[in-house]
């Protein structure tokens, strides 16, 4: 299966955002420790900003990035969002309040637990009425995503916006699932080439275990890899910012193979670049 | 071209039918996949027209306040036997009604040879999963798919809001005074409990497949969706079969978070009743083998014939004034079985009892469908199940189709005269061909499914 994907996002650790990041992807800058990075989801109205979940502007900061590249109209985009662990710190709050003989938690709190806040936030900053699927599958989460974004984008016959989320999660939930970092990433994939596409790939699902799941040469970056699902794509992203025909292999669930061929589109993608 | 990736067909015109190419046996590892192409694909089919081929429910089964298994769930729907009973669940201090299922406390869970490795999954969510896959011969229905497809090619697609939320929410009563730590024994289990993931790992464990699988979790549409997402994944040859389902079961956050937002009746729910007022909670796990209908050799079988989904783009916890979304995913449902509003013979509502919910899915469905297309809510029957609500209302919509009966509102004694749309408060005996059936979800995700007969 074909796709093309014609914007790219990244946050994590060292990664601020794709203009800061292509290069060190790349390989022509070497990767620098630097502070959590702090989004602001400027897309959300002001009052939401404030409101909605550290999660929620980390999903949302990736996906207004990529839609600032591409130019593309939010309204006809449908999304794919896909988060191993979701509203950690609400849910830290919400199951903090239920162990009190008081039990009370507020509404909002309540609505912003379910798993997919981060979706909901996305329509109602975009007003996009288009479908949004919202998933887990724990580490293999951004792998899932590629499937569902790839069947999407194939059979509905419309642009997706896939975005992989997650972080750490508060004490005492972190010793439960212990996240290295935070990491989001965000593409838009068509079925279609357009002129200025990144890259195409060729999707396809294997049972083939003998060959290793691809990792990041620089061993900080397969750190950051290792420690988050959504830093699983960390090759896929790598092989975009390379320009370079590369086939990376996603481990999906153990027991299957994502194997994606990557391949460059004419138009630079340093054109996207600020360095 | 990737080693070890087999050709994809193209066509003549230059085009790629995905649909072409799904090998049922794996080929040098490979499952699925394309050579691709440099040349522009031809965008060969005007959008969002395209018609699916209907999937079959080669076996479907509910687990639900109603009982166990289609039987149990038929006779109360006929009987007009309400599962809902005054909330007794744990020490929850509500005044309310839920609909809870019987012995999920006292059940034994794993057993057999495979316990060790099942046991890990032991949570209300997932006993409640484990319940359902043991009705209605569905597990030995998806045992021979997995021996006829390879059970790489059976994919798990469930739809869960709240997945085993319980299993923290009791821990968080047992953390540690001095650090605040949680319990040792929650913080391994949590992988297999509450994470997101829970369900759909444990259904693909239990069933011994190794297909794709994931868990959709878009509130109370997810299960819904799920069906959507299956489709797709047969469709563009991910998996030969899909494994589709919901999970929720009860737990402190949803009972005092709907507290909270006001939308809890303090009795049974009372779908589209004048003086309704909220909605009551239930938990379920509904699970259907989907195929393609060649695979699927059934005269008179269900199927799903077509799907929608869409977002409000308004509100967090508020459907659309105007219904504009539950409208869209109405159409798009419409588009994908190539039906029309009139082949409808009734629709399975969303139907929660809530106010907003009930007026507004009023509306869409009369600009959809016109006044006179039977509709109904069961909700007052099984309470709302949240993300198993979606699989509810498929296996209900599966129920009307092959027992020859539409389900009426239960609870409801006064319509309210400002619907338009023709609800039925009174169950009746009549063939019916088509079933449309609404799922509607906070952050507002919406689904319409098209059920069918053969």
């Amino acid at each position: 299966m074909t796709l093309y994907v014609s914007g790219i996002s990244t946050l994590g650790p060292g990664l601020p955002g794709w203009a800061g990041s292509r290069a060190v992807l790349a390989g022509e800058r070497p990767w620098c420790e630097a502070g959590r990075p702090r989004p602001s989801a400027s897309l959300l109205p002001p009052n939401e900003q404030r409101r909605s979940s550290e999660t929620v502007r980390w999903a949302i900061e990736v996906a207004q990035e990529v839609m600032q590249q591409t130019k593309a109209d939010a309204r006809e985009v449908a999304s794919v969002f896909a988060s191993s662990d979701g509203e950690t710190v609400v849910l830290d709050r919400l199951c903090t309040e239920l162990a009190t003989p008081q039990r009370t938690i507020s509404p909002t709190l309540f609505h912003h637990s379910v798993h997919n806040a981060a979706s909901g936030y996305w329509g109602i900053a975009t007003g996009s009425q288009q479908s949004s699927t919202v998933l887990a599958c724990y580490d293999s989460s951004f792998c899932a995503a590629m499937l569902e974004a790839a069947a999407y984008a194939q059979i509905e016959e419309r642009p997706v916006l896939l975005v992989a989320y997650d972080l750490p999660s508060p004490a005492p939930l972190y010793a439960a699932r212990p996240l290295r970092g935070g990491f989001a990433t965000a593409l838009l994939l068509t079925r279609t080439p357009a002129p200025h596409n990144l890259a195409q790939l060729d999707l396809a699902l294997s049972n083939d275990l003998s060959e290793d799941a691809t990792s990041m040469d620089d061993p900080r970056l397969e750190a950051i890899r290792n420690g988050n699902q959504a830093a699983r794509s960390l090759p896929l992203l790598a092989a975009i910012a390379r320009q370079r025909g590369t086939l990376v292999r996603l481990e999906y669930l153990g027991d299957l193979r994502l194997l994606i061929r990557v391949m460059p589109c004419r138009s630079s993608v340093k054109t996207l670049s600020a360095d | 071209m990737a080693q070890g990736l087999v050709d994809g067909h193209t066509k003549k015109d230059g085009s790629h039918r995905i649909d072409d190419h799904c090998p049922n046996q794996a080929v040098d590892g490979v499952l699925y996949g394309t050579q691709g192409s440099r040349d522009p694909v031809p965008q060969d089919r005007p959008v969002a027209t395209r018609t699916m081929a209907p999937l079959i429910l080669t076996r479907y089964t509910l687990v639900s306040a109603l009982g166990k298994g289609l039987d149990e769930t038929y006779r109360a729907l006929r009987n007009r036997r309400s599962g809902l009973r005054p909330c007794d669940f744990e020490d929850v201090g509500i005044t309310t009604y839920i609909g809870r299922v019987d012995d999920v406390e006292n059940m034994s869970f794993g057993g057999g040879s495979a316990s060790t490795q099942l046991e890990q999954f032991d949570c209300r969510n997932n006993r409640l999963a484990l319940l359902g896959l043991q009705q209605d011969g569905f597990t030995q229905a998806v045992i021979e798919a997995r021996e006829r497809y390879g059970a790489h090619r059976v994919a798990v697609l469930v739809g869960s809001s709240t997945s085993g939320i319980l299993e923290t929410e009791h821990a968080y009563c047992h953390r540690d005074p001095a650090s605040g730590a949680l319990p040792s024994s929650y913080l391994t289990s949590h992988r297999y409990t509450h994470n997101m993931f829970s369900a759909a790992h444990f259904v693909r464990t239990y069933l011994g497949l190794r297909g794709p699988a994931m868990v959709i979790s878009t509130a109370c549409s997810s299960s819904a969706k799920a069906f959507a997402t299956a489709a797709r994944f047969i469709e563009a040859g991910f998996c030969d079969a899909a494994v589709v389902g919901g999970v929720d079961s009860l737990c402190l956050t949803i009972l005092y978070g709907f507290a909270s937002l006001q939308l809890m009746s303090r009795s049974p729910c009372r779908p589209c009743d004048e003086n309704r007022d909220g909605l009551t909670l239930g938990e379920s796990a509904g699970f259907a083998l989907l195929e393609k209908s060649e695979h699927a050799d059934q005269p008179g079988a269900v199927a799903l014939s077509g799907y929608g989904e869409s977002c409000d783009g308004y509100h967090m916890s508020h459907p659309h004034p105007e219904g504009t979304g539950a409208i869209k995913a109405m159409q798009a449902a419409l588009l994908r079985s190539g039906l029309t509003s009139a082949d409808i013979d009734y629709i399975h509502l969303h139907g929660t009892a809530t106010r907003a919910n009930d007026s507004i899915e009023d509306a869409a469905v009369h600009s959809v469908f016109g006044p006179s297309t039977p509709c109904s809510s069961t909700k007052g029957w099984t309470g709302h199940t949240l993300g198993a609500a979606g699989v509810t209302g498929a296996v209900i919509a599966a129920l009307s189709l092959t027992r020859r009966f539409v389900p009426g509102t239960v609870n409801t004694t006064r319509l309210d005269p400002n619907l338009n749309s023709h609800v039925l408060l009174e169950n009746r005996e009549q063939p019916v061909q088509r079933v449309l059936s609404n799922s509607f979800g906070f952050g507002g995700n919406n689904c319409s499914l098209i059920f069918g007969t053969v």
